[in-house]
C-alpha cells in the first residue's frame, strides 16, 4: 500500500509537469501546421524586416501553400531565434540580390513543378531574363539592376491579372519608372530618365489608364518584360507594326523606309517619338511647332510641295465633314429628321481616318483617293442637311397657306353668325 | 346646291324629325358661357386623334423589332408623315389639357350637381381612360424615354397592395417591360380603349343633350327669380357655328405646333442599358409622380410608395363621387367643397410645375 | 331708311359671306385633305426598317469573299464561305468602332485600325477587341441574300 502511495506521488508530479507543458504548448495544437514563428516575430519588427500576416496573406505564393521556409529556409515551428534561423535548419537569411533570379527560377523554370499549380504559366522567364539588359548586367556584377522582386514585389506578390499587382498592365509603367525616372539612381548608365514623363502624356497611356483599354501598349509591350531590351533602331517599326499594321505596310513600301534605314534613323519614332506619342494631327504635316516634315526637307522642293498638297486635301475633307455636321445640326434644331445623314457622316469620318493612314505611303495620289471618297459622302450629307432646311421652309409656307384658309373660314363664320343674329 | 342635297336626304331619312327638336334647344349665355366650348373642343381633338391614328395605322408596325423603325419611316419617308404623326402627338397632349380645363370648369361652375351626377361620373371615367390612351400611346414609338417611363409607371401600379402585382403583370404582359408589353399596349390603344371611350362619349353627349347646359347656381337662382333677365342662344345653328369656329382655331393651333415644333423621334429603346437620369412621365402624370417622390420611403410601418398609390387612388375615387357629397341640405359643405376643389386645382398645377423645375 | 340702301349693303354683305365662308370651307378642306391624300401614296422605298435588309444579290458574291452592307444605322459584313454558305455579322469593331473586313487569305475577320482579329463566328481571337461581334441571321430568298437581326426572345 505504501509502495503504491510513493509511486502515485511520483506520478503526480509527472502529471503536473505534463499538465504545465500541455498548457504551454496547447496553442500550438490549435494551429497545427499553421505555426509560423517567422511571421509572429517579423510582424513586430521595424522597417524593412517587417512582414505582417495581413501583408503575406495577399501573396499568391502564400495562398498556394508556400511559406517563409520555402524560400528562406529555417524552422518556422520554433520561437527560439537561434533555432528558427539556424544554418542547420537550412536558413538562408536575406536572399542576396544576385541569387534572386536563380531562387525564383528554381520553381518557375521547372515546367513539371509549375504544372501542378498553373499549367498555362510560362516557364521561360529566367531564360528571357538572361537575355535582357538587366540580366546581362547582373551577371556582370551590377546589383543595381532590377531582379524579380523589384518588379513583382515580394511577400505581397500578386498575379499580374490583379489590378493591385505592380506588374498589372495599368501599373507597369509606374513600376519601371521607380528606377528609370530616378535621375540620381540612373546617373552612371547614361540613358535618359524622362521616358515615364513622356509616356504619361502619350495617347497610349491615355488609352490604358484613362480609358481602361488593357490592350494599349505600356513599357513591356515594346521592350519585352523579362527579356527587356530597347528595340534596336532597325527594329522599331516591327514593334509598332504589331498593332499599326497598315501604317507599317505602307511605310515599308515608301521612300522613307529605305532612306531612314540608310541614315540609321529609328523609323516611326522619327516623326512620332517613342515614349511621348501624342495623338497625331494634320498639323504634323504643317510648318508649325508640331510639323515634322520640314525638319529634314527643304522648303520648295518636290516633297515640300507634296506635303502641302496632302495637308491641303486633309484639311479640305475635315472642313467638309464639319460643314456637313453643322448643316445637319441646324436641320435637327429646326425639328427635321436627318438621322440617316448623321450616320452616313461616320462613313465620311472613316474615309478621313483611312486617308490619314495612307499618309504613310507618302504618295499624294493614294491619299487623294481616300480623300475624294470621303468628300463625296460629306457633300451628300451636307446636301441632305440643306435639303432638310428647304423642306422646313416648304412646311412653313404650307402652314401659312393653311392658316390663311382657316382665317378665311373664321371670318366667314363670324360674318355668317353676325348675319344670323342681326 | 347645298339645299338640294339636304332636300334629297330629307325625302329619304325624314331629317326634319331629327333636327326639329335640336332647333328648339338653347344654350344659356352669360359671362362664363365661354367655358361651354371646352367639352366640344375636347371632342374635336378626340376625333382628330381617331383620324390621325387610323392614318398612322397604315404604316405603323407594333413589335419591338420594327416599331421604332416604322415611326422613323413615317417621319422621314412617308409624304406628310411627319405632319400626321406630329399632329397626333400634339393633339394627344392638347386633348388631355382641354379635358382637364373642361373638368375644372364644370367643377367651378358647379355643373356636376343634381341631376347631372351621371354626366360627371362618365366624364371623370373618360378622363382616366384618356390618360390611359396617353400612357399606352406614349410607348408605341419604342424609344428610350417611353420605355423607361412605362417601366416606372407600371412599377408604381404594382405597388397597390394585394392586387398590384397581378395588375402590373397584366399591363406588362409579363414580369418586365418587353416587346410583349408593346403589343399589349398597342391592343389597348387602338381597340380596347377606343371602343370603351366611344361608348362613354356617346352616353356623355346623350346626357348633355337630354339635360341641357347647366347654369352656375347664383345665376340660376337669379334667373328663377327674374325670368326676364334670362339670356339664351339657339344651339343650332348659333352655338354650333361658334363651336365650329373654336374647332377651326384648334385645327390652326395643331397645324402650327406640328409644323413649328415637330415631335422628336428619340433613340430606339434598349432594355439592357441603365435608365437615363431624371426619367419622368409625361406632364399629365407629373403631379402624381412628384407627390410620390415627396412621400418619405416609410411612413410609420407603411411603405411610402404604397401609401402614395393608395392615397392617389382614394383621391381619385372621392373625386369621382364628388356630386354625392354636395347636397342642398347642408350649405356649409358647399363652401368646403369649393375650397377643396380650388385646392385640388392649385395642387395639380403647382405639383406639375414643381415636377418640371425640380429636374 | 332709304329703300335702295338696304338691299345694296345686304347683297354686298351676303357676297362677302359667300366668298369668305364658301372660299374658306373649300380652302381649309383642301389644305386638310391634300396632305392626307398624299399620305396614302406609299413611298418609293418600301424600307423594311432596321431589322431586315437585302445585303446583296446572290450573283455578286464569290466564294471566300466578304461585302460590307448597310444594316439600319451600322455597317454589316456579309461573308460567303468557300462551301457556298453565308455568314453575316456586325462590322463595327468592338475596340474603337472601326469597320472590319474579311480577310480571304486568313479566313478571318480583321480590323485594320489596330490589328484585331475575329473568327468567323465573331469571337475576338487576337488583338485589342474586348468583345465578339454580333452575329446576324442570313437566308437566301430567290436571288437575294437577306440579313435579319436575331429575333428577340
Amino acid at each position: 500500500m505504501a509502495m503504491l502511495q510513493i509511486n502515485l506521488r511520483r506520478f503526480r508530479s509527472a502529471r503536473a509537469l505534463a499538465l504545465v507543458g500541455f498548457l504551454v504548448f496547447a496553442p500550438c495544437l490549435g494551429y497545427g501546421q499553421d505555426v509560423n514563428s517567422c511571421l509572429d516575430c517579423h510582424s513586430a519588427q521595424p522597417g524593412r524586416l517587417e512582414v505582417t500576416p495581413e501583408k503575406f496573406s495577399q501573396d499568391i505564393h502564400a495562398q498556394k501553400g508556400l511559406t517563409c521556409v520555402s524560400c528562406h529556409g529555417g524552422d518556422a515551428t520554433s520561437y527560439d531565434p537561434a533555432q528558427a534561423m539556424s544554418r542547420k535548419a537550412g536558413w538562408k537569411g536575406k536572399i542576396d540580390r544576385k541569387q534572386v533570379p536563380q531562387l525564383c527560377g528554381s520553381c518557375h523554370s521547372n515546367p513539371t513543378f509549375m504544372k501542378q499549380y498553373n499549367p498555362s504559366l510560362r516557364t521561360d522567364q529566367l531564360d528571357q531574363y538572361h537575355t535582357s539588359m538587366h540580366g546581362k548586367r547582373l551577371a556582370a556584377g551590377d546589383t543595381k539592376v532590377a531582379v524579380c522582386t523589384d518588379c513583382h514585389s515580394v511577400h505581397d506578390l500578386r498575379p499580374p491579372s490583379d489590378p493591385r499587382s505592380t506588374v498589372n498592365p495599368v501599373n507597369v509603367a509606374k513600376t519601371c519608372s521607380r528606377c528609370h525616372s530616378d535621375a540620381s539612381y540612373m546617373k552612371q548608365y547614361g540613358i535618359p530618365t524622362d521616358q515615364f514623363e513622356h509616356y504619361s502624356t502619350s495617347v497610349h497611356h491615355d488609352a490604358m489608364v484613362v480609358r481602361g483599354d488593357l490592350s494599349a501598349p505600356t513599357c513591356t509591350t515594346c521592350h519585352g518584360n523579362h527579356g527587356a531590351v530597347p528595340p534596336g533602331v532597325d527594329k522599331v517599326q516591327n514593334v509598332c507594326a504589331n498593332c499599326h499594321t497598315f501604317q507599317a505596310q505602307m511605310y515599308q513600301q515608301s521612300t522613307h523606309s529605305k532612306a531612314f534605314e540608310k541614315a540609321s534613323l529609328p523609323g516611326c519614332v522619327v516623326c512620332h517619338s517613342n515614349h511621348g506619342i501624342h495623338m497625331p494631327s494634320d498639323e504634323m504635316l504643317g510648318t508649325g511647332p508640331t510639323g515634322v516634315c520640314m525638319r529634314c526637307h527643304t522648303p520648295g522642293d518636290r516633297c515640300d510641295r507634296a506635303r502641302v498638297a496632302i495637308q491641303g486635301n486633309l484639311t479640305q475633307l475635315d472642313g467638309a465633314i464639319k460643314d456637313a455636321d453643322a448643316a445637319l445640326r441646324l436641320a435637327e434644331s429646326a425639328g427635321m429628321e436627318v438621322s440617316e445623314a448623321r450616320l452616313s457622316q461616320d462613313q465620311a469620318r472613316d474615309a478621313l481616318t483611312k486617308a490619314r493612314v495612307t499618309i504613310h505611303s507618302f504618295q499624294t495620289a493614294l491619299v487623294n483617293q481616300d480623300i475624294q471618297a470621303g468628300m463625296k459622302i460629306a457633300a451628300a450629307n451636307q446636301k441632305a442637311g440643306k435639303d432638310a432646311m428647304v423642306e422646313r421652309n416648304h412646311r412653313r409656307i404650307g402652314l401659312g397657306i393653311c392658316l390663311i384658309a382657316i382665317a378665311m373660314m373664321l371670318v366667314g363664320l363670324w360674318l355668317y353668325i353676325k348675319k344670323l343674329e342681326s | 346646291m347645298f339645299a338640294a342635297i339636304i332636300r334629297w336626304l330629307d325625302e329619304r331619312l325624314k331629317l326634319e324629325g331629327l333636327i326639329a327638336p335640336l332647333r328648339h334647344k338653347t344654350v344659356p349665355t352669360h359671362r362664363l358661357s365661354y367655358w361651354y366650348f371646352f367639352g366640344g373642343i375636347t371632342l374635336f381633338l378626340f376625333i382628330i386623334q381617331v383620324l390621325t391614328g387610323i392614318l398612322l395605322l397604315l404604316y405603323y408596325r407594333p413589335g419591338a423589332n420594327e416599331a421604332f423603325e416604322s415611326v422613323q419611316y413615317i417621319m422621314t419617308r412617308v409624304q406628310f408623315g411627319w405632319l400626321i404623326r406630329s399632329i397626333h402627338s400634339w393633339s394627344a397632349n392638347l386633348m388631355i389639357f382641354t379635358a382637364f380645363v373642361h373638368m375644372f370648369s364644370v367643377v367651378f361652375l358647379k355643373a356636376y350637381r343634381k341631376p347631372r351626377e351621371l354626366t360627371w361620373i362618365t366624364g371623370v371615367i373618360l378622363l382616366f381612360l384618356v390618360m390611359g390612351f396617353g400612357f399606352s400611346g406614349y410607348l408605341l414609338p419604342w424609344n428610350t424615354l417611353a420605355f423607361f417611363a412605362t417601366k416606372v409607371g407600371t412599377e408604381i401600379a404594382g405597388q397597390v397592395p394585394f392586387i398590384g402585382k397581378p395588375i402590373m403583370i397584366f399591363l406588362r404582359g409579363g414580369e418586365e417591360v418587353t416587346g410583349a408589353t408593346l403589343t399589349r399596349f398597342f391592343g389597348f390603344h387602338v381597340a380596347v380603349l377606343p371602343g370603351i371611350v366611344t361608348v362613354l362619349i356617346a352616353i356623355h353627349l346623350f346626357l348633355v343633350q337630354r339635360q341641357g347646359m347647366s347654369i352656375p347656381p347664383k345665376l340660376e337662382a337669379r334667373w328663377n327669380a327674374h325670368p326676364s333677365e334670362k339670356r339664351e342662344m339657339r344651339l343650332f345653328p348659333n352655338f354650333l357655328l361658334r363651336e365650329l369656329m373654336a374647332w377651326y382655331v384648334a385645327m390652326g393651333a395643331l397645324g402650327a405646333l406640328a409644323a413649328l415644333f415637330p415631335w422628336t423621334l428619340g433613340v430606339k429603346a434598349d432594355p439592357f442599358i441603365s435608365a437615363p437620369a431624371g426619367i419622368k412621365p409625361e406632364w399629365y402624370f407629373l403631379f402624381m409622380f412628384q407627390t410620390l417622390k415627396l412621400i418619405p420611403s416609410k411612413v410609420w410601418i407603411i411603405d411610402g410608395e404604397v401609401l402614395g398609390v393608395l392615397g392617389c387612388s382614394l383621391a381619385g375615387l372621392l373625386w369621382l363621387l364628388l356630386p354625392f357629397f354636395e347636397s342642398d341640405k347642408a350649405p356649409r359643405t358647399k363652401v368646403w367643397i369649393t375650397g377643396l376643389t380650388v385646392f385640388a386645382l392649385v395642387y395639380v398645377i403647382g405639383m406639375t410645375v414643381y415636377g418640371y423645375v425640380a429636374n | 331708311m332709304c329703300a335702295d340702301q338696304l338691299p345694296r349693303t345686304d347683297t354686298s354683305r351676303r357676297r362677302a359671306i359667300e366668298i369668305f365662308l364658301g372660299g374658306g370651307i373649300l380652302a381649309s378642306l383642301a389644305s386638310f385633305l391634300y396632305p392626307v391624300l398624299r399620305y396614302f401614296v406609299p413611298p418609293a422605298v418600301v424600307d423594311l426598317g432596321g431589322d431586315e435588309v437585302v445585303a446583296a444579290k446572290s450573283v455578286e458574291m464569290k466564294p471566300n469573299s466578304g461585302k460590307i452592307f448597310r444594316f439600319g444605322s451600322r455597317p454589316g459584313l456579309l461573308i460567303m464561305n468557300s462551301d457556298g454558305t453565308y455568314r453575316a455579322l456586325s462590322a463595327t469593331c468592338t475596340h474603337l468602332g472601326c469597320t472590319v473586313q474579311y480577310r480571304p487569305d486568313l479566313r478571318e475577320i480583321w480590323c485594320a485600325c489596330h490589328n484585331g482579329t475575329y473568327d468567323l463566328n465573331g469571337r475576338n481571337i487576337s488583338g485589342p477587341p474586348p468583345r465578339p461581334l454580333d452575329v446576324f441571321d442570313v437566308h437566301v430568298r430567290g436571288d437575294e441574300i437577306v440579313v435579319n437581326r436575331k429575333r428577340e426572345a
